[in-house]
Formats: structure tokens, sequence, C-alpha cells
């Protein structure tokens, strides 16, 4: 684990545990164009990913990409790992980009490989999960 | 950005580029010569060496695996291959099919990747994989589905597509049932079919004029397209064992880069598809050399542009080399090989997507690493990609500047270069001086 990097698999953990069969979740570590795969046959995703804007670490970024693109510049994307917001667009451009699509970017802080989560993102880590929670069950409302 | 002095003019253009890792250009021209080309790379996964001293050899697969998001089981199988030669064991059987069919599954997600998503939109016009899509999504849409059809194979046999956690030294921590792999039959089936599209589909594509002098090499195995085994060559008439790569490959550094540049006795070489394609062409299959017939494609292949069709053909290699290995699978008696520790030095060498890959380790009587070498093809291309910009430049120079510096990233991406897992941009800046 690379410090706060790990902060949206972490989240994926807590989900899967709390939600059970109320969603599927996936630990989608570095998935880049396959983020597209699993848009299909979705009627509501939810993304969490580490973020960095240059906020105060922990921050929590709530943003909506249901009808146009969010920001490129937050989560770092490269060739062979195309960032959350590419792949976003790139579902929407092939016509299976969910009607509700979602994506929590928390700021990080330390990216340093085999560092635990700092006090901060910790903290925020424990808001979105019972955020998403949240969100879920009024889905199924 | 442009800055202009009476004797001087520098271009710096920022851009997202189709190529892993953290890097810049620069380029150097004085009237009409190309002075000075530099492909500054500033973050290589050489720290990993580092990082392996004092762990225990059952560790390595799974740290090497982190080296590289896209590539991870060429490490592995460059770290497993190396450690077993120091215990002395040779993986047989099913237990090596199944280390085949894995990296079968890697090629085919890499190829497919930089096939359709990085370098199809140069030749087709587009400034990314996003923007063709609008146009040609049926294109992308198989370009994902093949990239998949990989994936599943490396779920399958090695835990998850990402950074895999079942291969160890010995073989595999877990070894799928037979119906297990017969699962994947009909989905690598349909992609057999896409990949000869594929090819059909890249041969139609509009190459410049450019054919550098290579030296082009790769491993080349008696009976079989290579993997995990075989003999070093080059086309210049090279031959060797894997063991004596450091003898004629040799690591120097470059003051503009953190990455260190590898040499054949001193000069630029070619490592990866291309490479592989040419020298290892009489081990491809029937319908892959039936297909480069029908398009009128003779091999070797010389054009650098050209890799986009060798990677399509290794594509179409590996789905029909992953079907033979489903074919004829019988499970394994036991998963992995029982280890016996002693101490030594050992080397391998495999053909990762981009290139052969060498790693050496010593490791002591506890099965310590004291110390671990490893050479990426990316820092073995390093010199024959800025060996290429000098040749390609000059016919640049009286573009614009940024579509000089599109047509330079244009070359880079042939190499599907994989500089590093860490920031993604390239930052390419042309230096022009005024002539004298």
């Amino acid at each position: 684990m690379r410090g706060d990097d790990a902060v949206g698999l972490l989240a994926a953990r807590r989900l899967r545990q709390d939600l059970g069969d109320r969603a599927e979740v996936i630990e989608a570590e570095m998935a880049g164009v396959d983020i597209v795969e699993f848009m299909k046959g979705v009627r509501v995703g939810i993304l969490i990913d580490a973020a960095r804007s240059r906020q105060r670490p922990g921050t929590i970024h709530r943003l909506d990409a249901s009808t146009g693109p969010i920001a490129v510049g937050m989560f770092p994307s490269s060739s062979h790992a195309l960032g959350v917001s590419e792949a976003l667009e790139l579902a929407r451009v092939l016509g299976v980009l969910p009607k509700t699509v979602i994506v929590y970017g928390i700021e990080v802080g330390h990216t340093e490989a085999g560092q635990p989560l700092s006090p901060q993102v910790a903290k925020a880590l424990d808001e979105v999960v019972s955020v998403v929670i949240q969100e879920c069950d009024a889905c199924h409302a | 950005m442009s800055e202009e002095t009476a004797q001087t003019r520098t271009i710096a253009v920022d851009l997202v580029a189709r190529v892993e890792g953290e890097g810049a250009l620069r380029i150097t021209v004085k009237g009409d010569a190309v002075q000075d080309v530099e492909l500054r790379i500033f973050e290589p996964p050489r720290f990993f060496e580092a990082f392996l001293q004092g762990r225990h050899y059952e560790e390595v697969p799974d740290i090497v695996a982190r080296i590289c998001g896209i590539c991870p089981v060429a490490y592995q199988m460059s770290a497993v291959h190396a450690l077993e030669q120091i215990f002395g064991i040779r993986v047989e059987g099913a237990l090596r099919d199944l280390r085949r069919l894995i990296y079968c599954g890697e090629w085919i997600e890499s190829h497919a990747l930089h096939v359709y998503m990085l370098q199809a939109p140069d030749f087709l016009g587009y400034e990314s994989g996003i923007a063709m899509a609008k146009d040609h999504a049926a294109m992308v849409t198989r370009g994902l589905r093949l990239k998949k059809a990989g994936n599943a194979i490396m779920t399958l046999l090695g835990g998850r597509s990402v950074h895999p956690v079942s291969v160890k030294v010995g073989g595999f921590s877990r070894v799928p049932l037979r119906r297990e792999l017969e699962g994947l039959k009909d989905e690598l089936l349909w992609a057999r079919d896409a990949a000869v599209e594929t090819v059909r589909w890249v041969a139609g594509f509009d190459y410049p004029e450019f054919s550098p002098d290579y030296n082009y090499v790769a491993l080349r195995h008696p009976d079989e397209y290579p993997f995990n085994e075989g003999q070093i060559i080059a086309s210049s008439g090279l031959q060797l064992t894997v063991n004596e790569f450091e003898e004629h490959f040799t690591e120097h550094q470059v003051a503009y880069s953190t990455a260190l540049h590898c040499a054949l006795h001193g000069s630029p070489y070619l490592v990866g598809p291309l490479a592989r394609v040419n020298l290892n062409r009489e081990h491809l299959t029937p319908l892959a050399k039936q297909v480069l017939a029908d398009q009128e494609i003779a091999l070797p292949l010389r054009n650098p542009f050209h890799g986009i069709i060798a990677r399509s053909i290794e594509i179409l290699y590996a789905l029909e080399e992953s079907l033979r290995l489903i074919e004829w699978y019988e499970p394994p008696p036991v998963p992995a090989a029982p280890i016996t520790v002693r101490p030594g030095i050992g080397m391998a060498c495999t053909e990762a997507p981009r290139g052969i890959l060498y790693h050496r380790y010593e490791v002591d009587g506890d099965g310590i690493v004291r110390e671990a070498k490893i050479v990426p093809p990316t820092s073995q291309n390093q010199s024959r990609i800025e060996q290429d910009l000098r040749l390609y430049m000059p016919r640049l120079l009286s573009l614009p500047e940024k579509e000089a510096a599109l047509a330079c990233e244009r070359v880079i991406r042939c190499y599907d270069p994989c500089i590093s897992c860490a920031t993604h941009f390239l930052n390419l800046e042309i230096k022009r001086e005024s002539g004298t």
C-alpha cells in the first residue's frame, strides 16, 4: 500500500463488508480502461479514488459525472492506466456510462510505499464509507 | 510556450502523451542539423533492486509484480526463473505450460491496449483513444474486449489481472481446474477472430517511410515462439546464453536521465515485438503466417511504425497459443515443485511485451536476496529511441513546432515505452540554435 493512495481500496473493502449483497463492490486497482467494462449494465455507479488537487489532505470531493466530464487533473492518468476521468469519458463515448455516476475523490497527503493512512485521510475514509452506504440505501428505497 | 533570443529558440510543449511514466524529451537543433537528442527519464523502476535486498526469495515475485501495472507477469517470470536457476529447479510439463499461458494473457492485454488505445489514434489522426472512439466506437469496443480476454487469462491463473498473486518460485500457489480453463475458450475463440481482423485493420494504415538499420535482439527457442526460455540472439549474428548477458550488454549512466542506458557492445539495439517477430518468424502459427501473406506483409519488418503490425500478429499468436495450451491441459500433480534453498547466483531473461527483461539475483543460504539486478526493455530501447529521433528529425524541421513535437511523440510511441508507473506526462522541448 502506498500510504494515502490506498484509500480507494480500503473504502471498497469496508463497503463490501458493510453493504453485503446490496451492491457489487469491485476493487479496481489500476483499472484504467477496464473501468469501461465495469460500467456496463450498471444503473448507478459510485467510484472512490485518491485525488490530488492541492487541497488539504482528507478533503472529500463529490463529483457528478452523470451528465458531463469531471476534472481530469484530479485523478492522474497515463497510457497504461487511464485515469478515472478519461475512463468515464471513454465509457460515455461508447454509450455504456450508467445513468448516474458519482465519483468520490479523497485528497491525499503522503503516498510513500508501506505507510498507513494519515489520520486526516482515515477520517475522510470513515465519512465517505458512511455517505456511500446512505447513497446505496437511497438507491434501493 | 516559446522563448526566443537572437541565438536560440526554445520550444517547450507540455502534453499528455500516450506513453507510460515520467519523462521528457529535449531536442537541440542547430541550423538544419540535429545536435542532440535527450530522452530524460526521472523515475525508472530500478529502486526496486534495493528494495529486494534483504527480502526472502519467496517475497520476490509479489514485490517485482509491483514494478509495472501492465507487465507484472514479465517481472514475475524473469524473477522466478532466475531464482529457480539458483535452486537447481527446472519447471516442466503443465506448470511450464501455465507459465506460457499467463504470459500470453499479459501480451494480449498489453498489446491490445497499445494497438487500439495508444497507437492507432496516431495513424487515424486523433489526439487520443477517447477522441478516436467517437468515430470508431466499434473498433475501440473490439480492442477493449480483446484486452479483456487477456485479463481473463491473467485473472484465472494469477488470482487477479493486475499484480497477480499466485505466481511463485517452483510454480503457482494454485493451479486451475481443466473446466476452469475450458470456460475461457469461447471468448478466446472470438478473440482469435478479432485478432485476425486487427492485423487486417492495421495493415491498411498509412505508414511513413522510415527504415533505420536496426540490430534486433530477442530470445530464440528451437521449438517455439519465445516467452520464458531460449538463447539471446541478435540480427548481427550474436548468439549467447542468458548467463552471458552482462558480458555483452552494458549499462551506463547519462547525465540527463536517472535511468541507465543499455548498449550491446557499445551500440544501440532494438528489443520488443518487431525484433521478436523478425527473429522468430518461422515459429509463428500457420494462421498468423497466412494472415500476413494475405495482407502482402513480408517479414522482416524494418520500419518502427510497423511495430503495431508486429503487436497485432503477436496478439493473434498468443491467442492461438492460449487455445492450444488449454486444449492440452492436464492439471499438474502439485501446484509447485518443492524448493531446497541453497546459496548462489541466478539469471533469467524472458520476453516482456516490450522486449527482453533480464533479472539476476544473488541469495544466501537462508534464501535472503543479497543482490538484485533488473534490466527492463524500455531501458534497453532508450538509446535506440534517441537514435531514431535523430534520424527522423531532419524531415520535421520545416514543420511548425507543435506538429514536429507530435511527430516525435509518434516515433516514441512506436516503442510502447513503459518508463515507470509513476506520473504520466511527457514534457517535450525542442531547442533551436541558429546555425553558424
